[in-house]
């Protein structure tokens, strides 16, 4: 069915994928930037265009906690938070992915604390990125909410059964207003699909113990299950985002590559920087530069092979963290450092840290990324825009 | 090795199979002529490990019995001791 496009922000996009989805739990704790999402949700709960059963929880520990248990009765369970509400998560994100509860949670992204600040880098998504969590990003309004659809194929795939946590850049997707293109309801239902719980608790007449003791001799194992239901997600994604170009003819891919195949320098970058950096590029391009950019859509399982296939034979290769690892490496640096390691001779590898707490990075700044490499004024690791 | 994902147990009563009463450090031992069956150890016992046959106390469940002393505690004869394994 054709539609019309619309202009909506990024929180209210997600909104309304769910409500189109209708999910069977939803419990939630607001915190900005995230509340937006689940303010418009919990109005179409109560104007029932939904079914869900929506629990105003007192904490982010609570609200993880209710979706796992819901998860695990055997419902279909979306939440979403930010920031420190999903550190206070942090106890349960583990529990979440070790049971293999394949919840979907919006991640709006803000920094840490402390200094208090609202505003957005990927501080919270990267305190987070080893909890056996699937984590995909979003460039724009478009896909953060093509992305909360996309999450439940991906999650509950029955080769996979991890959570999935969707990001999107606080403010400058959740709050800002964007043309988007949505998906008929119907299609969206049919995309998602019937939800099929493995060993719901709910089932009686196939009784099942959550949650017991498990013993050195069995820990490791059910750990390298996770390892290969992440191995598996590699290709599980590439399937999902095939089926979603066929409705929508919006195509993905683990890794998404703008003007790097002739590229002598690249950038690495996440979220919403990579649309900033495209204009960026097109800039230089036209000074005769040979830049490109990437971005790895899906962060966790890391496209690792594919990262390495994007960056060999380059001259140089800025990885761009919108978080500080404060005595070490950023993890994205890491992340793509590692990839080539396979490569027989490694591009210059540099690490660029930016925009943390919401510092602007715009055109004029990120073109330094570039030039810096050119000229060979580029240090290993780069705190760009830093004023001290 | 066959494991079932996330640690789910996915058959019922499993715990049976499971013996757990290795590593006790204390042993009760009931005293047949004080007991008067009135069946206080067997509800109270957190465990499997009071066996019971027509009202009657039968033995222990050693396989299941951690020794933590609670059926002693309870007993109003005061008919079950710990005792050092």
């Amino acid at each position: 069915m054709e539609h019309k496009d619309i202009a909506i922000n990024g929180d209210s996009a997600i909104a309304m994928a769910w409500k189109q989805i209708n999910p069977d739990v939803c419990a939630a704790y607001p915190i900005t930037p995230q509340t937006i999402i689940v303010e418009r949700f919990s109005d179409y709960v109560a104007d029932g265009e939904v079914s869900t059963e929506f629990v105003c929880t007192e904490s982010e520990h609570s609200a993880l906690t209710l979706c796992i248990a819901s998860a695990a009765a055997g419902a279909r369970t979306v939440t979403a938070t930010a920031s420190v509400g999903l550190g206070y998560m942090w106890e349960m994100l583990g529990i979440a992915s070790g049971l293999r509860m394949p919840l979907t949670m919006a991640v709006s992204n803000r920094t840490l604390s402390a200094p208090i600040n609202i505003h957005c880098d990927h501080g919270d998504a990267m305190a987070s990125r080893d909890a056996g969590w699937l984590m995909i990003f979003a460039e724009n309004v478009q896909e953060a909410y093509d992305n909360a659809i996309i999450a439940l194929r991906i999650a509950e795939h029955k080769d996979v059964q991890l959570p999935m946590m969707t990001c999107l850049d606080g403010f400058i997707l959740t709050h800002a207003i964007e043309r988007m293109t949505p998906i008929d309801t119907h299609d969206v239902k049919e995309f998602v699909g019937e939800y099929k719980p493995v060993y719901p608790l709910l089932d009686l007449k196939n009784p099942v113990t959550y949650g017991v003791m498990d013993s050195p001799d069995f820990f490791y194992e059910h750990r390298y299950q996770m390892k290969m239901a992440m191995d598996a997600a590699l290709d599980v994604t590439e399937k999902v985002f095939k089926d979603f170009a066929k409705m929508t003819g919006r195509k993905y891919s683990l890794v998404e590559e703008y003007k790097c195949d002739d590229a002598d320098y690249v950038a690495v970058c996440l979220g919403s920087t990579f649309g900033t950096m495209k204009a960026t590029v097109d800039i230089l391009r036209k000074e005769g530069k040979k830049v490109g950019v990437m971005m790895p859509r899906l962060y966790r399982p890391l496209p690792s092979k594919d990262i390495a296939k994007a960056v060999k034979g380059k001259k140089g290769v800025a990885v761009m963290d919108k978080f500080m690892t404060l005595g070490g490496y950023s993890p994205l640096y890491e992340d793509v450092v590692a990839s080539a390691v396979c490569l027989d001779k490694m591009p210059e590898m540099y690490s660029y840290v930016y925009g943390l707490g919401g510092r602007d990075a715009r055109v004029d700044v990120l073109k330094t990324v570039f030039t810096d490499m050119i000229d060979k004024k580029a240090k290993k690791v780069n705190y760009l825009g830093v004023k001290l | 090795m066959s494991l079932v994902p996330g640690g789910r147990v996915i058959e019922p009563g499993s715990a049976l199979k499971f013996e757990t009463g290795d590593w006790r450090s204390f042993r009760p031992i009931l005293d047949r002529e004080a007991c008067i069956d009135c069946m206080t150890c067997w509800i109270y016992c957190p465990d499997d490990s009071v066996i019971v046959n027509d009202g009657k106390f039968c033995d222990f469940r050693m396989t299941h019995c951690k020794g933590c002393g609670i059926c002693a505690k309870v007993c109003p004869k005061k008919a079950i001791t710990m005792v050092l394994e």
